[in-house]
């Protein structure tokens, strides 16, 4: 592999300079605002800092939510992506925009979306409460809900992708062979598209774990019960900037760990 | 309708701004580009409105409005995002920007506000008084300890002697009075002029021995890109005219 690689290299030949200095100016785009936050971080006060009831509290809630996200994201998600890349039904293309609508539209839009159709007062949201007692914004489970709306579709286009891409003679040949078309999904198309899910998880659970606007328009704020890690610093950057600026510090090195190691491990995907 | 109502201000408007003296205005001629204003949330639609009205008087300059909690607006300050004009909800986020030396001359306060209970429309949960705020079976908000209408609210909830059973803390008035619009929440504390401001929110009072009386103060910045026409706009907000637009908001004038 590597071999192929660098024998590919001399028969190309060397980047041209100016693609370098544009990518190096990428580099700098991207490494200078941390580098800025990282000088703003209080290192002998750090530990004090994180050990703090806000801190863990939010820590433990964004784990939760952008887990859950991610789990829900893989139950109903992978399923989605299935049916928009394998069955035929009208109205596909506008279903399809519709699941993509959250990447697109700032997620207060989405928060405020939520809070009308699963608000107590919302189209779903009043007879789920009449019936169950059910309040969805301003608790945990709203958290849940709003990160997984805005992080689900990260992964729906991931693998709608994948298994459009998929080469589907396999499929076909495992059927031939005689295998029912669940052992064809679960021995077949999943393993294909295994890379690919991989990515769409980790980008969903990417997003979840940063997930700010929807959460703080839908759910509310308020510790130990809806301020995940985002809102606990938008918060404490007006009234505590060391704070703020120790719960970033660990967002950044959370998502760096995660996104490194799962990219090394499922590199070729993403 | 609204287009009416903003000319026939401005023909009001236009004898007392073109007249005053108070405002150390410079020739017309050198105000003009663009003017921006941070402000808090809290101002949204009286400064809109006065906006409209300055515009017409200095039809060269175009006023941009940055509304957001004055917390929030401190801090964007303090960090170099270029503004004019800074308006602030309460003097202590004022005073950190001018310690911070971002302050040209001295602020100047131009108007007051008192704290109101929001509650929907027809009041559903039946609150009465803050004495409800405890209720743990209602969804109680406020505003963040950090904005100051969340700072004002638990002065006035620690007057009254209550602890509150808080369900969210807002990161602004707007984003609160909202929910309250909404029916999401049974209870919030706002300011007066929060209520006035829309059909779908009733208010509580507050009894004067346990409300918070603010002022608002308004600044040119150090840093001030347009210092003319910010000059001109603190000016024009502490004239007669703009004392007419407040007060028709529910504000009360210093």
């Amino acid at each position: 592999m590597s071999r192929r690689r660098a024998r590919g290299a001399t028969r190309i030949g060397r980047p041209p300079a100016l693609l370098v200095v544009l990518g190096v100016l990428g580099i700098g785009f991207f490494v200078l605002p941390f580098v800025g936050l990282l000088g703003r971080v209080p290192w002998s006060d750090l530990p004090a800092l994180l050990s703090g009831p806000i801190v863990t509290d939010a820590l433990r809630l964004s784990a939760i939510a952008s887990a859950a996200a991610t789990a829900i994201s893989l139950i109903i998600g992978l399923p989605l992506a299935w049916l928009l890349a394998r069955a035929e039904f009208p109205g596909r293309a506008v279903i399809r925009g519709i699941v993509t609508l959250p990447l697109v539209l700032p997620p207060v839009v989405g928060g405020a979306a939520l809070l009308f159709a699963l608000g107590r007062r919302g189209l779903i949201g009043e007879p789920l409460n009449e019936a169950t007692g059910l309040i969805l914004p301003f608790s945990t489970w709203g958290v849940i809900v709003a990160t997984t709306f805005v992080a689900m579709p990260f992964l729906v286009i991931t693998v709608e992708g994948a298994l459009r891409n998929m080469d589907r003679r396999y499929e076909g040949a495992a059927a031939t062979l005689g295998a029912r078309r669940w052992t064809v999904i679960r021995r077949v198309t999943l393993p294909m598209i295994g890379p690919s899910l991989v990515a769409g998880l980790v980008l969903t659970w990417a997003r979840a774990f940063g997930e700010f606007g929807a959460t703080i328009t839908f759910a509310g704020n308020l510790q130990g019960r809806t301020q995940t890690l985002p809102l606990a610093v938008f918060v404490a950057l007006e009234s505590d900037r060391d704070t703020a600026v120790a719960i970033s510090l660990i967002m950044v090195v959370v998502a760096l760990v995660v996104l490194i190691a799962l990219r090394g491990r499922w590199g070729r995907a993403m | 309708m609204r287009n009416v109502i903003v000319v026939a201000l401005v023909v009001a408007l236009l004898p007392t701004a073109c007249g005053s003296t108070d405002g150390g205005r410079a020739p017309a001629g050198s105000i003009e580009g663009v003017l921006l204003v941070s402000a808090a949330a809290s101002l949204t639609d009286a400064l809109g409105e006065i906006e409209a009205a300055f515009e017409a008087v200095y039809p060269d300059v175009d006023v941009v409005l940055n509304v957001a909690a004055s917390s929030a607006l401190r801090e964007q300050i303090i960090e170099g995002a270029p503004a004019d004009v800074f308006a602030s909800a309460n003097t202590s986020n004022m005073d950190k920007v001018v310690d911070a030396g971002e302050v040209a001359g001295d602020p100047t306060v131009f108007t007051m506000n008192l704290l109101q209970i929001a509650v929907p429309e027809g009041n559903p949960a039946g609150i009465a008084g803050l004495e409800d705020f405890s209720r743990e079976e209602i969804l109680i908000g406020l505003c963040a300890e950090a904005v100051p209408c969340g700072d004002f609210a638990r002065v006035a909830l620690s007057e009254a002697g209550v602890t509150p059973a808080i369900d969210t803390n807002e990161p602004d008035v707007r984003a609160l009075l909202t929910k309250i619009e909404l029916g999401e929440l049974d209870a919030a504390i706002t300011y007066v002029t929060d209520v006035a401001s829309t059909d779908r929110v009733d208010g509580v009072d507050i009894p004067i021995e346990q409300n918070v009386v603010t002022a608002y103060p308004i600044a040119v910045l150090a840093g001030a890109p347009n210092p003319a026409a910010a000059e001109a706009f603190v000016a024009f907000v502490l004239a007669d005219g703009a004392q007419a637009i407040l007060s028709r908001y529910s504000f009360t004038e210093p």
